[in-house]
């Protein structure tokens, strides 16, 4: 990966960028969730 | 001789030298969480580490232990040794992580974290448990350490605005490394697994070069801000307020200052009052509730938990910057106790509702504790060392892992011994965890702020500029490398 361009950061660098930790943290989040409301059962 | 900055820029690993990392103008400083996260929710594996003992106590029997195979007792200690080694190496490396930048470190932990991944399934594969234990236990404990101090300065210099938030959400994501790596490693374990084999194995050398990948891509993308850079609109302060300095301490002298110790103190009792109830909570919930509460809606509980502690860091960690580092501890403290002391109720009313929203309030402000710590060590110390005193004071969180599980089931085990029913075994530890949380409010009141004696001086910089570059000659001495 090439240094920073001058003018700013591109918004899709920054969609990559928390996409690539987001979507497996809202997996992980989401099969907790769902076994977490076994205790409502 | 060269300068630091021109030594650390040439040769091999200059790419992973601090000043290639410096980021040009227009840089957006909201790269660095990711980048930060990467990192730490590759380590915060750690917490799921659990749902390999099990399987790993039927590597030779399959279906159920076989005489030559490892027990839990033996199996424990692989996590006990990384927690030792989390501690151990944040202490030692702190301060080289510090000076050599971020993106060296993280590429040291991504090295160190899954090679010990690799190495334990050699261990696995040959049935040798101590491989396991240099591999996971000592090499990952490394991995763990390096890797969770590496992006907390980086982190502060790029949000002086917001730094618990912003460091909040890096600590975040090691509590959330754990829902990812606890579905994944059981998913996998049931693909690679056979009639004749178990597949810890091959879970072991995909996670390794999984999170190779994903921290390699946070070091990639991690960047310092240039120097005298500041986010747009923010007005840093001309003047030192009572508790946020705006000087730096040198990291060896913060070990000389009271504060180090008594925030040293504060997230140890923390700490240990929240890491006593995590690892209980399914058989205490239980026991405290025979016949409501089922092993079904324990684990549920223990879910929940987890998310708890997850956004308790990002929540609590946010709010410091509103109410201030030392009012936040005392809503720790105060709170804490208040409630620690309400458990015991709560089950002797047989109200698990109120069971429940007393352990997610504790265990949000365990998580709360581990975040906002950077935070309050930044206002104590300065920027420029803070991720390397944040190293230091992380062997409070390895005392306490000792500490926190021993003290609650050692109180359980006598209780029950003596003939106290099982539904009130834990009712004295909880007064003892409240008991902790009182020295903690003391020793949060004791916080003031650092003598001007132990700040850096100008001088300072110069020498160690000096020792640096001895330091860079002394190393090409040994290469053959120019400094």
């Amino acid at each position: 990966m090439t240094s920073d361009n001058q003018n700013g950061t591109p918004a899709w660098h920054l969609i990559l960028a928390w996409g690539f930790v987001g979507i497996p943290l809202a997996w992980g989040v989401a099969q907790t969730i769902a076994n977490s409301l076994k205790l409502f059962h | 001789m060269g300068t630091t900055a021109e030594t650390d820029s040439e040769g091999l690993f200059g790419f992973f030298a601090r000043s290639r990392t410096i980021a040009r103008p227009g840089f957006s400083r909201w790269m660095v969480p990711p980048a930060a996260l990467c990192v730490h929710l590759c380590i915060g594996q750690a917490y799921a580490f659990s749902v390999f003992n099990l399987p790993m106590t039927k590597l030779i029997g399959i279906s159920q232990s076989a005489p030559n195979d490892w027990t839990i007792p033996e199996l424990g200690w692989i996590f006990s040794i990384a927690i030792f080694f989390l501690g151990l190496s944040a202490a030692v490396f702190g301060r080289w992580v510090e000076e050599g930048g971020p993106r060296r470190a993280m590429f040291t932990a991504a090295l160190c974290w899954s090679g010990g991944f690799i190495l334990s399934a050699i261990g696995v594969y040959a049935h040798t448990l101590w491989l396991i234990y240099i591999g996971y236990g000592v090499l990952g404990g490394c991995g763990l350490g390096i890797g969770y101090i590496s992006p907390v300065s980086t982190l502060i210099k790029w949000f002086p605005d917001r730094p618990g938030m912003a460091t909040g959400m890096a600590i975040m994501g090691f509590g959330g490394g754990a829902f990812i790596a606890s579905p994944l490693s059981v998913w996998l374990m049931s693909r690679f697994s056979t009639a004749t084999h178990v597949g810890v194995a091959e879970t072991f050398i995909v996670l390794g070069v999984v999170y190779f990948i994903f921290m390699v891509v946070g070091s990639i993308i991690v960047r310092v801000p240039a120097p005298g850079w500041k986010p747009e609109g923010y007005a840093p302060p001309t003047q030192a307020s009572k508790l946020i300095t705006t000087s730096d301490v040198f990291v060896y002298d913060s070990l000389k200052t009271p504060q180090f110790w008594l925030i040293w103190w504060i997230l140890c009792l923390n700490v240990t009052a929240g890491i006593g109830v995590l690892g209980q909570a399914s058989a205490m919930s239980q026991e405290m509730f025979p016949g409501k509460v089922t092993p079904v809606a324990a684990a549920g509980f223990v879910g929940l938990m987890s998310l708890f502690n997850m956004g308790g860091r990002f929540f609590w960690a946010s709010t410091s910057d509103y109410i201030g580092r030392k009012n936040t501890y005392f809503v720790f403290m105060v709170l804490g106790f208040l409630l620690y002391v309400a458990v015991p109720s709560t089950g002797s009313i047989g109200s698990v509702e109120t069971f429940v929203l007393c352990f997610l309030v504790i265990i949000s402000m365990y998580g709360g504790g581990f975040a906002t710590v950077p935070a309050y060590l930044k206002d104590m110390f300065g920027t420029r060392y803070v991720g390397a005193i944040h190293g230091l004071l992380l062997t409070a969180w390895s005392m306490a892992g000792i500490f926190g599980p021993v003290l609650v089931n050692y109180i359980r085990e006598y209780n029950i011994t003596h003939g106290v029913p099982k539904a009130q075994a834990y009712n004295v530890t909880m007064y003892i965890m409240a008991g902790l949380l009182v020295i903690g409010f003391l020793c949060n009141l004791f916080v003031k702020a650092v003598h001007h004696r132990f700040h850096m001086q100008p001088e300072d910089d110069g020498a160690l500029a000096t020792a640096a570059e001895a330091g860079a000659a002394m190393a090409a001495r040994f290469t053959g490398r120019p400094a």
